[in-house]
């Protein structure tokens, strides 16, 4: 896509490319996580792994040839998005082959690290494809009505551990409602973007706040509902909560509107309260979180949010070190919704820090695309999956430390689970897409028109007071 | 849009504010609590992660520690475990510690910070020390020695040094192989079941934790008190001992199981072992005096720790004289552990001295190096020299002319005393047969060891004559084999 230099903007825009960056960058986190892996086996067994040289050629190539995708086909990509996730990935890694270690009948690092092949190729076949992301906005509403069948689907299956979030063929499983969350985020994004001017400035004004009107309003909260209904139906509470707080962000990005705010937590206080209330598998989490050391005093042994805080607690600031810790005795979903907790044994409270500031980068990245990015549709996708991933880790981080109330999500990237993984990448690929477009030295002039002005120019529409 | 962005960027920070925060409570601030909750399986897996220290006897460890490759990994051995069960106790990974195990558990799991390289060392590595060792004072051939002269009766010896308060061994059975209670898991529990729901009560530790009415021997301690109240002033003299004696207030007449005691001198009442005499002489004391003389021996002590908690041995402080008369020929409410008896043959060979006893020679590092030393301690003076030296020369009495001479030894000077004492409803159980005792090398400046045994004995129906019979014996091998080296 070249762009006349006409139009260029002035030469401060001219970001170098900063491949080399991403590549030494990219070298550091395979070796951190190589050394990761071989830390665990030092302290187990007293030995290195022998498969040490296969792990880090594998996850070496892995980067090597995302970075060349990059290189050809996003050469102006934020340098950080990449290394950032393979480091997690890798960290990931070594986290679930740590546990492996306690648990000699269930591997799941194998299967991790084939399905990080499938997400980096998913990843590959992003960059490489997708050479626009306003291409996506033209498939808003196959987006959404695939992100349905998607969520519809697994009720169709039975029900693994609570919840009907899976879709088990033979002995293959996945988790449909994972790539759900990006499809919903470019109808989100696209639809906002197109209807961002309605959403604000017309319909009612009840006391300070002015509500959209029905028209526009409808399609979107009917989307919404439901999802969230089915999500209710499928007792995944973690995903329901994710997705409504995306479509408020979004919805609030879109408008500008505190209105939106104010009706979301409304609802979302309402939802709570009623689902918290009637919903048994919920109740017995916010039971769980009011109180996680009820079981003990009942004589029925810590529960698992207990024996998760016991973990935390136990790597106290510097932590135990890699393959010294006893994060095992969370038992079942150790290595999924509960793998932050060997990460807070093992690395401690600084490790856990590194490892936030590592999400919190990821999404500062996506929102740096997203201010940069001129098309309105861009800078809602950007924002909208960055959210997705500083919703999910809050979700589920928030609920493995006590903040929140539990609910089952995978950790973006560290967790075992194909699905999420696959998406995570998906994720990454996407803003690796839009943050190419958004450093480009010679912005298309394609879409500097209309959308872009709209913010600057709806003085005295919103009550700013 | 730019500025709701930012805004919503805002809120991401706020978000990673609040796990932050939230992680900082659970890992810093409330970890010590955390790590302390009792359902926290770390501290026990921390516990049983190395091998724990060991129990020395004579220089060689009588426990060992095998790695089983479960979660708890290493499980405590005993290479001697019904021989020295009431020594080392147990140390199970369901039901806890007891005795030495549990005495000097942060020595022999490691936690002890005087094991540490620095100070404070534990709390900044976070590692725990390799368990040290505790070197005891007992001595093999003489523990092998009372365990096989008990056989299968049941009963306990206890054998002090009588200088130094070293115990040199403690022996009660039937015993139990701590072992079966090291580990986990339904073989543990149903042993555990099995051994408390035995008649025999394998798990008592019959030298240190039980009490028995301690009979004639009990005269020992009421003669000491006679002699150092002058109430007698000389041994040998004739007593006014009336006869028959009837108990002060009542119309019991007590009888005699010797002959010849009638105004009986105290040399030939501790001698033939006479009831009317020594029951008169502690009346005579008076009960403050006998109560004073009984925990200078340490009766009444409810603290004693060698370091393994001794009962209580008890001589009543509120008593009428009919009950005097009784509790001073160890009667009535009178109780001992085998060991305090040891102890009160200790005090009579060592001159009135009582040093405080203790089992527990020294706690060592894993590589040797000594923690920490068990010094020789005086407990009480039981009683003056002289009246030691009087004693000395009764108990010798016993042994060569009087109901003790089953204990006699070649080579060496030995004083003694016998009792029988009948317990249960109507006497109906089996009576315990007693034998306290002292020995001498000839040419020693010292005495080796003072022992007590009592036995539970079918044979016993005819006082005194069965302490000397079977109790006796026991103790003579448990004094050859302390006078062997």
């Amino acid at each position: 896509m070249t762009a006349s230099t006409a139009d260029a903007p002035p030469p401060e825009l001219r970001l170098p490319r900063r491949r080399g960056v991403e590549l030494s960058l990219l070298i550091g986190a395979v070796l951190i996580s190589v050394y990761g892996y071989a830390a665990v086996g030092l302290a187990h067994d007293g030995a290195v792994p022998p498969d040490v040289a296969g792990y880090g050629g594998g996850l070496g190539l892995l980067a090597l040839l995302a970075h060349l995708a990059v290189r050809l086909r996003a050469p102006y990509a934020d340098p950080l998005l990449l290394p950032i996730a393979v480091l997690l990935n890798g960290l990931g890694l070594v986290l679930i082959y740590r546990l492996d270690l306690e648990t000699p009948g269930e591997r799941a690092a194998t299967t991790q690290l084939i399905w990080s092949t499938i997400g980096v190729a998913f990843f590959i076949a992003v960059v490489a494809f997708l050479r626009d992301h306003r291409v996506l906005q033209r498939y808003a509403y196959l987006s959404v009505a695939a992100a349905l069948v998607l969520m519809i689907v697994p009720i169709f299956f039975p029900a693994v551990n609570g919840a009907k979030i899976w879709i088990r063929i033979g002995g293959f499983s996945f988790q449909p409602g994972e790539f759900a969350k990006i499809l919903l985020a470019v109808f989100f994004a696209a639809y906002l973007a197109a209807n961002s001017n309605a959403l604000a400035y017309t319909g009612r004004k009840i006391w300070r706040f002015q509500l959209p009107t029905g028209r526009v309003l409808g399609p979107i909260v009917a989307i919404w509902l439901i999802s969230v209904g089915v999500l209710v139906l499928e007792r995944d509470l973690g995903t329901s909560l994710l997705f409504f707080g995306l479509f408020v962000i979004l919805l609030y990005v879109a408008t500008g509107r505190r209105g939106w705010i104010a009706v979301g937590l409304l609802l979302a206080a309402v939802g709570a309260f009623v689902v918290g209330s009637f919903e048994p598998h919920v109740h017995s989490r916010v039971q769980d979180w009011l109180d996680p050391f009820a079981s003990i005093d009942a004589g029925r042994g810590p529960g698992q949010l207990a024996q998760s805080l016991f973990a935390f607690a136990a790597g106290g600031m510097l932590g135990t070190g890699l393959g010294l810790g006893h994060s095992v005795l969370i038992g079942f979903a150790a290595k999924s919704d509960f793998i932050l907790a060997t990460a807070g044994e093992e690395l401690g409270y600084t490790g856990l820090t590194a490892v936030f500031l590592l999400y919190a980068l990821l999404v500062a990245r996506g929102y740096r695309a997203g201010l940069a990015l001129r098309d309105a549709f861009g800078r809602l996708l950007a924002i909208g999956l960055a959210s997705i991933l500083a919703l999910q880790v809050f979700v589920i981080a928030g609920g493995v430390t006590g903040l929140i109330p539990l609910t089952g999500m995978a950790m973006p990237f560290l967790a075992q689970g194909g699905s999420s993984v696959v998406t995570n990448w998906i994720i990454v690929a996407l803003l690796i897409r839009v943050s190419d477009l958004a450093r480009r030295p010679a912005p298309d002039d394609v879409e500097t028109g209309v959308v872009a002005a709209v913010p600057a120019e709806r003085p005295g529409a919103e009550g700013e007071r | 849009m730019i500025r709701y962005i930012r805004h919503a960027a805002a809120f991401c920070l706020l978000l990673l504010v609040a796990l932050l925060a939230n992680a900082a409570r659970v890992q810093v601030f409330e970890a010590d609590e955390l790590d302390d909750n009792p359902a926290n399986r770390r501290t026990t897996i921390a516990r049983y992660d190395e091998p724990r220290g060991n129990i020395l006897v004579d220089g060689r460890p009588v426990t060992g520690s095998k790695d089983t490759g479960e979660q708890l990994a290493y499980e405590r051995t005993y290479r001697y475990g019904p021989l020295y069960a009431p020594v080392t106790g147990y140390a199970s990974q369901t039901y806890g510690t007891t005795l030495i195990e549990n005495a000097e558990d942060d020595i022999l799991s490691g936690t002890d910070p005087l094991l540490a390289p620095l100070p404070l060392w534990g709390e900044v590595s976070r590692t725990r020390q390799p368990g040290g060792d505790v070197v005891t004072t007992v001595r093999d051939a003489m523990q092998r020695a009372a365990y096989e002269g008990l056989g299968n009766r049941r009963g306990a010896v206890a054998a002090v040094e009588p200088a130094t308060g070293r115990v040199l061994a403690l022996v009660s059975t039937p015993s139990y192989d701590p072992e079966r209670l090291s580990g986990t898991g339904s073989s543990v529990t149903g042993a555990w079941r099995e051994l408390n729901a035995a008649d025999s009560r394998p798990m008592l530790n019959r030298a240190i934790r039980q009490t028995y009415p301690p009979g004639s021997t009990f005269k020992i301690v009421t003669a000491a008190a006679a002699l150092d109240a002058e109430v007698v002033t000389d041994p040998d003299a004739e007593t006014d001992t009336p006869s028959p004696y009837v108990l002060p207030g009542t119309s019991t007449v007590l009888p005699n199981e010797s002959r010849g005691c009638e105004k009986a001198s105290l040399a030939d009442a501790i001698r033939v072992s006479c009831n009317t005499v020594m029951a008169h002489l502690g009346v005579e004391v008076g009960l403050d005096g006998m109560v004073e003389a009984a925990e200078r021996f340490g009766f009444n002590d409810t603290g004693l720790k060698v370091p393994s908690g001794v009962a209580k041995s008890n001589f009543d402080t509120d008593m009428s004289d009919d009950q005097l008369a009784q509790s001073s020929i160890g009667q009535f409410d009178t109780t001992a552990t085998p060991l305090q008896m040891a102890m009160v043959a200790a005090a009579v060979a060592n001159g009135g001295e009582l040093m405080y006893p203790h089992l527990v020679e020294r706690t060592t590092k894993h590589d040797g190096a000594t923690v920490h030393t068990t010094g020789s301690k005086s407990y009480h003076r039981a009683m003056n020299p002289l009246t030691a030296t009087r004693l000395r020369q009764m108990m010798i009495d016993v042994v060569q002319d009087g109901t003790g001479t089953n204990a006699a030894i070649d080579g060496a000077t030995v004083g003694g005393k016998t009792g029988t004492a009948q317990h249960g409803v109507d006497n109906s159980d089996l009576p315990y047969a007693w034998f306290i005792s002292w020995a001498q090398a000839d040419g020693a400046a010292r005495p080796a060891v003072a022992v007590a045994v009592v036995v539970e004995d079918a044979e016993a129906d005819r006082a005194d004559i069965s302490g000397g019979g079977s109790a006796a014996p026991i103790a003579r091998a448990v004094m050859e084999a302390a006078l062997e080296d």
